[in-house]
């Protein structure tokens, strides 16, 4: 009877490698899983068999975690709730046990186990390549992340054993740059052309885009500038088919999986099929309160939590949509912020909704159907005419001006929000990105390459946790690794502070 | 001369009449034996002195002298030595015991308990910690033996009913395992605590092993009916202090004054005391009969039972039927002894939303119950601007216990079927052999009213059903060689056995939203196997010197073939001193036994389900899906595992000594006891990368646990009319981890554990340290003005390095007691009986939630206002201070669980009715008596961490023996 102890998962939910991946269609569910790793807190609605336990299943969505630390740093965006050390992140003064800060440190690491996984199952197996490529694609991004964010982490590729315990290496921001530009420059030609491949699945146009925005970047990352590289990656973008969607407002909609033309990477939302707490939810959910109809932003109640600051407001002409980017909701709140933990001090923005661009209601008044999008050609003429100002060559300042226009066309529905060479500067460029892709998880790395997200260049409401503002500290400027891994492994350290 | 002496035997415990007693004149045969109700009638020499004896009891001799009624009660024997104890698979006699193990009887019992079989002996047993998870009718209990000996697996002891091991895992639908039992049914408890003793049931014996045994009928009994019929009414025994609807008006404008986001519109007119609203006087009673007797040679017990308790929260109740069948023939001149027993309990179960405790707690005071609007029902709810359903509002908790209905069903049958045969040509030699079956099957709904405020347009449940069914097998066979060996004055007893055992569940759950459409379909399944190889060998020599070792080997499906196997030996000694000269002719000394003892025990109840080394792909469900193109796939995902992950060992060192004096009227013990576990199961976190998961179930750390026990019994006065014995027990436990990581790392702090909740998510408020007890409190140390006041925000910088981080964080108490004691009385005075049982711990901590959550701040947040607890009148916090160690308060108690007065009416009634009946009625007070320095509700919470506890109620039960 002793053989009554070789036991098989009963379970038809739960199989073995052995006896589930048997077919194409468990291949593409194990790639589904890595997509799906970008926005969903677990395996059962909603967000129940969390991917990862140390925190809420719906505070671990990899989607509401970038929007914090993109967003709550900065001048964009400031939360009403108390949870846990939620405020620390506006308030620029976490630490290395800041709960939201390891749960997107895991989440990283976790999305690139996947991917890792992934990619050493289909090892050698033809008929799976493409799902490898896009694997690999879906590492750099998640290493990417940690590369802006972390500036350092654990090294792990498909090489390394899981289920045993080891210590991964630790990586540096040039040893990690080094990795993503081989390994995107490498898939960049198998990669499906733009537009081609199912939409949500990634195309060479995720990895131009990651490389583009990495190259403008460099400067943060590894010292040495390579704005013309970013001009190179931005005009593979820009040469691959993509157009600016005429509508501004249409990119934010429940119907945005229309808007390929602009939209190069989506994360796709679902109102009954791709249900999360975190994600899209808490992004419509957490910006409406204080007076704001829930209903016309297609959802069933508002959570009160994000809103904006002054110094924001401020970067538009007004509030009252002169620049039709800046969809403010100014009744019944103020534009001051007295009381961090009131939603009516600050001013409300209402960008995403679940409602389609011809006013349908999304399928499910909880779950919004819109996607997020994550990278979209606007920002590639931005960082285009960016990397030009900076000195980057293969690219000229016409061409520059004739993409910002084309965004302030659209912005004003006519011309009178045009620039001309000289307004072409880099101050203008950063208001402009924020005007253009506030609240698209994009402000944080762009204030800190201006060299105005921590320090004293720039102050904004309660940075630093006071009313007006006050300078920080300049290790803010990346998040330290959670002191449960440099406890874990001995090859990890922060960088002095943490 | 002859004359005719006619009296009454009676129960020293519950004052009912033993029938049976055998009534003999000493030094002779002449006698007779009691009838059904206990009385007698004899003739005898004036000069005669009559010794009444029966099984199980103390007997007593009495000269008759001039008396011709002579009333005699008899009293449980105490300590006979030569009774035997049940041990794993098999007795010993208590001669010959070696190890720690404690029984106590039925009629030991607490008494006036309800429907949860481990309150019988709370308190009762140095070393044996039981709390109950709060005071939900039929709720669950926390046992603790010595402490507990797990980090990350489960601490609860293992349960074998009848030489049946249970699954200690819960039922769905149930919320304790053991009331599955009546507690009327029940014959003895017997808890082995040292390892020598449970190393028997070696992988699942870390945390010490529970046996229990039901009553079964006496071969030649007569047949006998027990009734027992008790009422009940609970009440709530206080409510917390938060602040009324005036002194919360009058706080909310003045706020408003400098705060906008307060806003004083949102007060209503109303005053209301929401916590009254959501408790009530509970009721119960309950109802038993047992048949035991024997029946043309074939001993059988049956009883059928019913309860229905009615818990203070509003809507809370149960019902449990149950019943049970014991056989117990003998054959071929008891040769062969079969024994057959079915337990069948069937439970029905309205749960009550829990959530409604702490929301009557933060609900507005000015706002009324209901607002007669005609939505969501009628119940007063918070509404934004625009007139919709604020979602993030506090619920009406009135509405929460009325608006949803959460029933279960639960069956349960634990059969076994035992036999026990002694070989014809080698009587000394016993074969046995247990089939046992254990089996469950749970239902339930969960119905939301459509209206209630908190369901949404979809995706919120309003129905749910739930099923599940559980299955248990054994088989064991074992072989037992008992041997007197007079010429070397030795006594032998070998036993060695096998035993298989498979648990398997499979449960389902079917949920759909306002429309329809179906939120949740999920299924599951699984089993685990547990195969295992035992023996004992008892060598005893000179009545004086006893050797027992043990061993198991046990097999796990839960782990990896290479780790499958453990071994789990253990040895103890027992030296009999009274037998030796020195002490066998000191009359006041009736017993002392030494006791040494080692053993290794296992662990394997990981709690993270039956394949945890197995790396498992799992699928999501249809709402859980991402899409690709027009088509949305499942999602297939790899878990975290370790393939390594094997048996977490705890080896025991055991010291002791049994004591009686006078006859063993005063009996004790003393142990002393040290456990070490090593390769301790313990959820760590993993380096990042390296698996499919941020924290996992591995082997590393070691933990320690020592102590002491003091256990003492003793009958104070034994007269005709007046008997009273005492009962005391202490014990003192302390763990410490000593080793939690696989390097040295002088600035690990350890690994943070133990939620709160009220002032967001993912905020721990415990750590496990190296050098420090399990789940040991990790505070900021509060910094007090000259009035004491609480300085907000202001901690200790413990580092002193200019700054307040989390490295100002230091380990505070842990919340275990250091110190339990027990203690009993019980008196009977002629018909009266009157007993009490308490306990005192000392030396805990705990962590006061509720109040954390109250503070200005959260006054008004996202329109609708909050109520709080009066203490921010003392704290005045502004903001969460969730880490400070000013909610940290001394957890040490003391308390009387119940106090029983007693009367026995059968001189009254027997009279009146004509026929042999003994009677019994007796009122008590449950949870009669906290004392301790604890601000909130009860000190006794389950982990240290005090939040929205369903209170226990103070209950008065009026009952009824009756036996005829």
């Amino acid at each position: 009877c002793t053989d009554d102890l070789n036991t098989e998962p009963l379970d038809e939910d739960i199989r073995t490698a052995e006896t589930v991946l048997t077919d194409a269609d468990s291949y593409k569910q194990l790639l589904a899983k890595c997509y799906a790793g970008l926005i969903l807190g677990g395996q059962t609605a909603v967000d129940g068999e969390p991917d990862i336990s140390s925190i809420d299943g719906s505070f671990s969505s990899y989607l509401r975690l970038l929007w914090n630390h993109q967003e709550l740093p900065t001048d964009e965006a400031i939360c009403a709730w108390n949870d846990g050390n939620l405020r620390d992140l506006h308030d620029q003064d976490w630490d290395s046990s800041n709960e939201f800060v390891k749960a997107m440190y895991y989440r990283i690491a976790l999305q690139i186990t996947y991917c890792n996984n992934l990619i050493k199952l289909t090892d050698g197996q033809s008929e799976y390549k493409a799902f490898s490529d896009e694997a690999r694609a879906l590492r750099a991004l998640s290493y990417y992340h940690m590369l802006d964010m972390f500036g350092r982490g654990p090294f792990v590729t498909e090489e390394d054993e899981i289920g045993s315990f080891f210590f991964p290496e630790m990586a540096t921001q040039q040893q990690i740059f080094d990795y993503i530009e081989s390994e995107l420059t490498t898939i960049e030609t198998e990669l499906a052309e733009p537009g081609t491949n199912e939409y949500g699945r990634a195309d060479k146009g995720l990895a131009w885009a990651i490389l583009a925005k990495m190259y403008l970047n460099a400067e943060v990352y590894i010292g040495v500038p390579k704005y013309t590289e970013a001009i190179t990656y931005c005009n593979k973008i820009i040469g691959g088919g993509y157009s600016l969607e005429p509508v501004y407002a249409n990119l934010f909609l429940a119907d945005n999986h229309l808007r390929t033309n602009e939209i190069i990477f989506p994360i796709i939302s679902d109102g009954n099929s791709t249900q999360s707490w975190g994600g899209m939810t808490f992004l419509l959910h957490s910006t409406v309160g204080g007076d704001m109809p829930a209903s016309e932003s297609g959802i069933d109640g508002g959570w009160g939590g994000n809103r904006t600051t002054e110094s924001f407001v401020n970067l538009f002409p007004d509030a009252t949509g002169t620049d039709k980017r800046g969809m403010f909701y100014t009744e019944g709140q103020n534009l001051e912020i007295e009381d961090i933990f009131n939603f009516r001090d600050g001013y409300a923005l209402r960008k995403f909704k679940n409602v389609t661009s011809t006013g349908a209601v999304g399928s499910n008044l909880s779950f919004p159907d819109t996607d997020f999008p994550l990278y979209r050609l606007a920002d590639f003429y931005l960082t285009y005419a960016e990397a030009v100002v900076r000195g980057g060559t293969g690219g000229d300042m016409a061409t520059a001006i004739g993409y910002i226009n084309e965004l302030k066309e659209r912005a004003y529905g006519d011309t009178s929000g045009n620039i001309i060479a000289s307004d072409l500067t880099l101050d203008f460029l950063l208001d402009e990105r924020a005007r253009e892709l506030y609240w698209e998880c994009h402000r944080r790395t762009d204030l800190i390459r201006f060299g105005k997200l921590t320090d004293g260049n720039y102050n904004w409401p309660w940075k630093g946790a006071v009313a007006d503002g006050k300078n920080t500290d300049v290790r803010y400027n990346v998040f330290p690794i959670p002191s449960s891994d440099i406890n874990a492994n001995p090859n990890l350290s922060n960088i002095t502070g943490y | 001369q002859e004359k005719v002496v006619t009296g009454l035997v009676t129960d020293a415990n519950d004052g009912i009449g033993i029938p049976g007693v055998s009534v003999v004149v000493k030094g002779t045969t002449i006698g007779t034996s009691t009838d059904i109700d206990g009385s007698y009638t004899l003739s005898v020499d004036a000069n005669a002195t009559l010794i009444y004896s029966f099984v199980g009891y103390r007997p007593q001799e009495i000269l008759v002298g001039s008396q011709s009624q002579i009333n005699v009660i008899l009293s449980i024997e105490t300590e006979n030595l030569s009774e035997v104890v049940i041990v794993g698979y098999g007795q010993v006699r208590k001669d010959d015991a070696t190890g720690s193990v404690f029984t106590v009887k039925s009629d030991d019992f607490n008494q006036g308990t309800t429907s949860s079989p481990q309150d019988l002996i709370v308190g009762k047993i140095a070393g044996v910690q039981i709390v109950n998870d709060g005071g939900a009718p039929g709720s669950g209990s926390t046992i603790r033996i010595r402490g507990g000996s797990s980090m990350s697996a489960s601490n609860d002891p293992l349960i074998v009913i009848d030489g049946m091991p249970l699954d200690n895992r819960g039922i769905d639908g149930m919320s304790n395992v053991l009331s599955s039992l009546n507690p009327n049914d029940i014959e003895t408890f017997t808890v082995l605590k040292d390892a020598s003793a449970t190393a028997i049931y070696g992988s699942r014996a870390s945390n010490g092993v529970i046996l229990i045994t039901t009553k079964k009928g006496k071969a030649g009994q007569k047949i006998q009916v027990t009734y027992d019929a008790k009422f009940s009414i609970g009440k709530i025994k206080e409510t917390l202090d938060v602040l009324n609807a005036d002194d919360y008006r009058t706080l909310v404008t003045a706020r408003a004054v400098n705060n906008s986001s307060v806003n004083p519109d949102l007060l209503g007119a109303a005053s209301t005391d929401w916590q009254d609203e959501i408790y009530r006087d509970a009721t119960g009673h309950e109802h038993n009969v047992g048949i035991s007797g024997s029946y043309k040679n074939v001993p059988f017990r049956v009883s059928a039972g019913y309860t229905d308790q009615k818990g203070i929260l509003r809507t809370s109740e149960m019902q449990r039927t149950t019943g049970t069948l014991n056989v117990n023939p003998s054959f071929f001149d008891e040769y062969l002894k079969i024994n057959i027993g079915v337990k069948y309990m069937q439970i029905e179960n309205q749960f009550a939303d829990k959530g409604a405790i702490g929301n009557a707690l933060r609900m507005d005071p000015t706002q009324s119950v209901f607002n007669n609007t005609g939505i969501y029902g009628g119940y007063t709810t918070w509404l934004m601007s625009d007139g919709s359903r604020n979602v993030n509002a506090t619920r009406n908790p009135v509405a929460q216990l009325q608006q949803k209905d959460d029933n279960s069903d639960v069956s349960r049958v634990i059969a076994d079927f035992q036999a026990d045969y002694k070989l014809h040509f080698l009587p000394d030699l016993k074969a046995s052999m247990k089939l046992g079956y254990d089996y469950s099957d749970s239902d339930g709904d969960v119905n939301t009213d459509m209206d209630a405020s908190w369901v949404r347009a979809s995706s919120t449940g309003v129905k749910r059903d739930y099923t599940q069914e559980k299955k248990n097998e054994l088989v064991d066979f074992y072989l037992t060689y008992d041997k007197d060996l007079p010429s070397l004055d030795s006594k032998i007893n070998v036993m060695g056995g096998y035993e298989w055992q498979h648990f398997w569940s499979k449960s389902s759950a079917f949920e759909v939203d306002r429309n329809n459409d179906q939120i949740e379909d999920s299924k599951n399944e699984t089993e685990n196997y547990l195969v295992s190889f035992f023996g004992r060998a008892n060598y005893t020599f000179k009545n004086k010197y006893i050797l027992t070792g043990t061993v198991r080997q046990d097999g796990s499906s839960r782990f990896h073939e290479d780790n499958r196997w453990g071994v789990f030996p253990s040895a103890a000694f027992a030296w009999r001193m009274s037998e030796e000269s020195f002490l066998k002719n000191i009359d006041v000394v009736s017993n002392a036994k030494v006791r040494l003892g080692y053993g290794i025990t296992g662990q394997q109840e990981l709690g993270q389900g039956d394949y945890p080394y197995m790396g498992t792909y799992r699928l999501s469900d249809s709402r859980t899906r991402y899409q690709f193109g027009d088509q949305f796939y499942t999602l297939l995902r790899p878990d975290g595992y370790d393939e390594g992950l094997q048996w977490e060992k705890t080896t025991t060192y055991n010291a002791g000594l049994d004591f009686g004096f006078f006859n063993n009227k005063v009996n004790g013990s003393i142990d002393i006891y040290k456990r070490k576990t090593k390769d301790l199961l313990n959820t760590i976190p993993v380096p990042a990368g390296t698996n499919f998961t941020d924290l996992l179930l591995t082997n590393v750390g070691d933990l320690e646990n020592n102590g002491f026990e003091f256990a003492i019994n003793a009958i104070a006065i034994d007269t005709k009319d007046l008997f009273w014995e005492v009962g005391f027990n202490l014990s003192y436990n302390k763990n410490e981890i000593t080793r939690l990581t696989n390097y040295d790392d002088p600035n690990y702090r350890g690994v943070e554990t133990g939620g709160i909740s009220g002032v967001g998510v993912g905020n721990n408020i415990q750590i496990n340290a190296v050098g420090h007890s399990l789940n040991t409190f990790y505070v900021y140390e509060q910094v007090y003005n000259s009035l004491g006041k609480p300085i907000e925000g202001l901690y200790v910088d413990r580092n002193k390095d200019g700054q307040i981080t989390t490295a100002d964080k230091y380990y505070a108490e842990d919340p275990a007691q250091d110190y339990n004691i027990g203690f009993s009385s019980s008196i009977k005075y002629k018909d009266f009986d009157f007993g009490f049982n308490g306990r005192v711990g000392l030396g805990g901590q705990i962590y006061n939630n509720v109040i954390v959550g109250g503070r200005y701040q959260e006054m008004t947040v996202n329109e609708y206002l909050t109520n709080m607890p009066t203490e921010i009148n003392k704290s005045k916090f502004e903001t969460a201070q969730q880490y400070s160690d000013y909610f940290l308060e001394d957890a040490s108690f003391f308390r009387i669980d119940n106090i029983t007065l007693g009367y026995n009416f059968t001189k009254i009634l027997k009279p009146l009715l004509g026929f042999d009946i003994n009677a019994r009625a007796f009122a008590t007070v449950q949870n009669a008596i906290v004392i301790t320095d604890y601000s909130g509700l009860d000190p006794e919470v389950n982990g240290g961490i005090d939040n929205d506890v369903y209170p226990r109620p103070r209950t008065f039960l009026f009952g009824l023996n009756v036996k005829f």
